[in-house]
């Protein structure tokens, strides 16, 4: 114990080659920000390529770092793994997707600023240390970089007032949950005396608990399921996504939805399966019951929506409720389908809003159902783009969400839940419906709308990748599958 | 070329729809070039299936197998049988048609329409030879996306309500199916078909997954009381929607009896078949019915679908009763279940290109709209009254042959099936020869009947190609029966051989 405690406080600068990509992406923040400020207005997109640089870079660097095993640094409070570099390289990949998306949104709704693209590389950044921390604290300090982050993104459309609305509710709702987690941490901590995540595994796992002792710990992951639970936005603490993805700015909704799911399943992943994993029967309940409600509450609800920002804030919550369902089996491919799942999720919900961002034009918004009407006419290619989103968000193969949704289903049913597998399938053949819609728009009803929807070129280009990769991958989903087993 | 005709079958269709969608509506004629001259390669080469088929074996035959999603032991595993190879080259068939059918017609995104029917041939072929449950199934359920938006896009007024009522209804009905697949892996290991018949489960297990797959066919075939989408579906698709409707989709229903339910639920199958029975008895006494009192052509057309499908049923359940009295009998019902699948898809495409060729010219599908059209279109006349002929089951043509073998195997069942099964041949003379008498016969009460033109070249090839295979089939059906017997023979006793763990 002594020996290691004293390996845990030595500081070798070759450890700091594991935090290549954070302590380069703060870099550039800095750097970026500084050039921001002696930039003119007519020169802010030099901002949007020096982040896409600077993310790209830092891809890069974590993608380089694949495949060094486990390594702790900074006395045990941050981790390098082949999880965490995973990880990160989705999530740069998806940020670089979204920017990409953003460029035109931003343009027209005079949002194109530096703060802009700063605040997104600040949220990066949290969300990095969030998949990386060892420790409650740092989790809890990527946690909050990110929330903060998010909370003035939402709000950086000042002269709008529901985006203002979204803003404050997120903050205040965010930090009522942030204090839940910090509670539940807070009992953890108390009870075993460390905020190691490696040592609170050892500590939970432990013969020798006491009753009072294992009742604390209950309590505390009970705190931290609900913190969780709120950042991934499962019902019941669900109230604050169909509001906040209505009221933010569209290109702040698409990051929203997808970037920050993959740190917050990360951070369940550190904090419920490495560290508290031997409560795996505990948090399982708590899991299939916030699974259950969410896919019900996510498809019923849905089907009343006009609004498709808000419409797919409740398609979120259900496909939210499939990956608690991947991660209640308490299987390690379970646990693999559920990070599956995340992945396809995000590549499928990046999409969907691109296509959105489309139809926007100056002085227009589009928000709602009916502007998709005969986007078929007017753009065959880009309605062809949403009707594979939406199919294979409605789960219909060969499309990538139809994989996600029975490899889940798979290890639902091999874990003996048949009935939850029922339930589970009813309700997407419910939520089937309000992705018919969105077809049913764009395809079947007439417009008198006729004129083509134009958009730059490097937007198509990554609109129609994005697109052909949920066939592609729906195709030979073994690889990805691969990938999200090879982090466990 | 053996080992890789049935993906060639599957994925040229495909990918051919795709570059149909390339060539785009701007240049809608070279569309329907490409599309024509694919499905005409497609016809001939699924014709290699049959010169090269073994009729002396139930084993797999043309099988394709590679490993695809190695995690859960998913294969990409494909193999025809007598039951399956009949009905690939009926989809191949149909295609064709269906593509020479809209030519002219379809003058709203042509290019879209013929890409749609080109990737459902290669879907619904997929459909028929997978031989992995999941492979199956996401042929099964990719297959619904392009008949949505065929029903979508070129349909009648009341399209979007048909087609998400067609999909929705379709889905329902399938995820069961998929659930009870993954129940089956997970006991047995293997997602493949194959491996799934040999798979010993207990009565409770057997009744589970009989009813699960029993919703997914029965939603498809379509049997009281999961029929309602059909005529819904059928009145408001374009003309070559209905036909691969009619004669293809209904027939995977069929299919999956053949190849799921009976083999993979042998004790279920036997326990609830008298259930089943009933049920088909009301499909085809009762729909009968139903259809008699039509106003629409297509309605009506849809509701004897309904019923000619209930023989199939009919013939596929009534051979655990007839087995105890005769094996030949069981297995005369078996195969006539089948013939009945082959020959409704020639009858009911033929029916829906009838209706079709007269939608075209007066836009209209009210019986009381016509009257007389015999004298301004003999022509036309002719095939409508031998295609009206063959759906009730006249003698010499195909309708005949399978109702006929029908109702003998199910008099080793049981009388009174086979008399009520036989009731439909006078109930679908009336309700066919009442139609034809309205629209055909008798005096024109429409001018615009009068100035009707008769068919041209293409219709006249199109429903001269169907009356041939009617005909052909009903005088000698042998060629199709031999091909089938081997497998037919197979599963009958697959059938009959208890799971049940001692």
């Amino acid at each position: 114990m002594s020996n290691t405690a004293q390996n845990l406080f030595q500081f070798d600068t070759s450890t700091l080659v594991f935090a290549l990509p954070e302590i380069f992406l703060l870099s550039s923040i800095v750097v970026i920000l500084l050039i921001d400020v002696f930039l003119k207005k007519s020169f802010k997109n030099i901002t949007y390529y020096l982040s896409q640089i600077a993310i790209f870079i830092t891809a890069l660097l974590s993608y380089n770092l694949i495949g060094n095993g486990e390594q702790i640094i900074f006395s045990g409070s941050f981790i390098h793994d082949d999880l965490a570099a995973i990880f990160k390289v989705a999530m740069m990949v998806a940020s670089i997707v979204v920017l990409v998306y953003s460029r035109t949104y931003l343009n027209i709704h005079n949002l194109f600023k530096g703060e802009y693209f700063v605040l997104v590389l600040l949220a990066i950044l949290g969300m990095m240390v969030m998949v990386s921390g060892y420790s409650l604290l740092t989790l809890y300090l990527g946690l909050e970089i990110l929330s903060l982050s998010l909370y003035t993104l939402i709000a950086i459309a000042r002269s709008r007032a529901n985006a203002v609305e979204a803003g404050l509710k997120y903050f205040v709702l965010g930090a009522i949950a942030s204090g839940l987690l910090l509670y539940g941490m807070s009992m953890i901590y108390g009870i075993n005396g460390s905020l190691n995540i490696a040592e609170i595994a050892q500590f939970a796992s432990g013969a020798s608990l006491e009753s009072s002792q294992q009742l604390i710990l209950n309590f505390g992951l009970v705190f931290i399921v609900i913190g969780v639970a709120f950042k991934l936005g499962a019902v019941p603490f669900h109230n604050w996504v169909p509001d906040v993805y209505q009221g933010s700015p569209t290109s702040v909704t698409m990051f929203l939805s997808s970037v920050p799911k993959i740190a917050a399943v990360a951070m369940l992943i550190r904090l419920l399966i490495e560290g508290l994993g031997s409560l795996q029967d505990y948090w399982s309940d708590l899991f299939i019951a916030l699974a259950i409600l969410s896919i019900g509450v996510g498809s019923l609800v849905a089907l009343m929506q006009s609004n498709i920002k808000r419409m797919l804030a409740y398609s979120t919550i259900s496909h939210i409720g499939f990956i608690l369902l991947g991660f209640a089996t308490g299987t390690m491919t379970g646990y693999g389908s559920a990070v599956f799942y995340v992945f396809t999720y995000v590549l499928m919900s990046i999409a969907a809003f691109g296509v959105i961002i489309l139809l926007n034009k100056k002085g227009f918004e589009s928000e709602f159902i009916s502007d998709f009407k005969g986007l078929g006419r007017r753009s065959p290619w880009f309605a062809l783009m949403m009707l594979i989103v939406m199919l294979s968000m409605a789960g219909i193969p060969p499309f990538i969400g139809f994989y996600s949704k029975f490899f889940i289903l798979q290890q639902v049913v091999n874990s003996g839940f048949i009935e939850l597998a029922i339930i589970a399938v009813i309700f997407a053949v419910i939520s089937a419906y309000y992705y018919l819609q969105i077809i049913k728009s764009m395809y079947f009803d007439e417009s008198d709308n006729t004129s083509p929807v134009s958009s730059p070129m490097d937007t198509q280009l990554v609109l129609s990748i994005n697109a052909v990769l949920i066939l592609a991958v729906g195709l030979f989903p073994n690889y990805w599958m691969n990938i999200a087993l090879s982090v466990f | 070329m053996e080992q890789v005709l049935l993906s060639l079958l599957i994925w040229m269709p495909i990918l051919g729809g795709f570059a149909t969608l390339i060539v785009g509506n701007q240049r809608a004629l070279s569309a329907k070039w490409v599309a024509l001259s694919l499905s005409l390669i497609v016809f001939i080469l699924s014709l290699g299936l049959y010169t090269g088929f073994d009729n002396t074996t139930h084993l797999m035959q043309f099988v394709e197998k590679s490993s695809w999603i190695s995690q859960f032991n998913i294969n990409y595993h494909l193999g025809v049988d007598g039951i399956s190879m009949p009905l690939i080259i009926l989809t191949t068939f149909s295609t064709i048609l269906v593509i020479i059918a809209g030519w002219e017609v379809i003058q709203n995104r042509p290019a879209h329409y013929m890409a749609a029917f080109l990737m459902m041939e290669g879907l619904i072929i997929g459909v028929f030879s997978a031989l992995d449950a999941i492979l199956y199934y996401v042929f099964w359920e990719a297959s619904l996306i392009p008949m949505l938006l065929i029903i979508g896009i070129w349909g009648g007024d009341n399209r979007i309500y048909a087609s998400i009522k067609f999909f929705l209804y379709t889905f329902i009905g399938s995820v069961f199916m998929l659930i009870s697949m993954i129940y089956m892996y997970n006991i047995g290991g293997s997602f493949g078909i194959l491996d799934m018949h040999a798979l010993s489960l207990t009565m409770t297990e057997q009744s589970w997954i009989f009813w699960a797959f029993f919703l997914a066919f029965a939603v498809k075939v379509p049997m009281f009381p999961v029929h309602t989408w059909l005529p819904d579906a059928h009145v408001q698709a374009p003309t070559g929607g209905s036909v691969i409707l009619a004669a293809i989709m209904l027939k995977m229903g069929g299919y999956g009896f053949f190849r799921f339910s009976l083999p993979i639920t042998p004790d279920a199958s036997l326990n609830f078949s008298d259930i089943v029975i009933v049920i088909s008895l009301i499909a085809i006494v009762y729909i009968g019915f139903v259809a008699l009192v039509q106003r629409d052509m297509k309605k009506l057309i849809a509701y004897s679908s309904i019923s000619h499908m209930g023989f199939v049923t009919l013939g596929l359940f009534a051979m655990f009763l007839a087995v105890k009295n005769s094996y030949e009998g069981a297995l005369l019902g078996l195969e006539g279940a089948m013939v009945q699948m082959i020959s409704h898809g020639f009858i009911s495409a033929a029916m829906f290109l009838v209706v079709g060729v007269l939608y075209d010219r007066l836009h209209s599908r009210e019986i009381s709209t016509y009257g007389g059209v015999i004298n301004s279109m003999p022509k036309f006349t002719g095939f409508a009254v031998l295609f009206a002929m063959a759906n009730a089951g006249l003698p010499a043509t195909s309708g005949f042959v399978g109702e006929f073998m029908v109702i003998l195997g199910a008099m080793q069942a049981n009388f009174w099936i086979s008399t009520l099964a036989a009731t439909t041949l006078i109930l679908g003379a009336a309700y066919t020869l009442w139609m034809v008498k309205r629209v055909f016969w008798g005096p024109i009460h429409n001018d615009a009947v009068k100035s009707l033109n008769d068919i041209n070249a293409r219709e006249f090839f199109i429903l001269g190609v169907l009356a041939l295979a009617v005909i052909i089939m009903g005088v000698y059906p042998q060629p199709v029966i031999e091909v089938m017997h081997s497998s037919i023979e197979h599963l009958l006793n697959q059938a009959l051989t208890s799971k049940l763990a001692i």
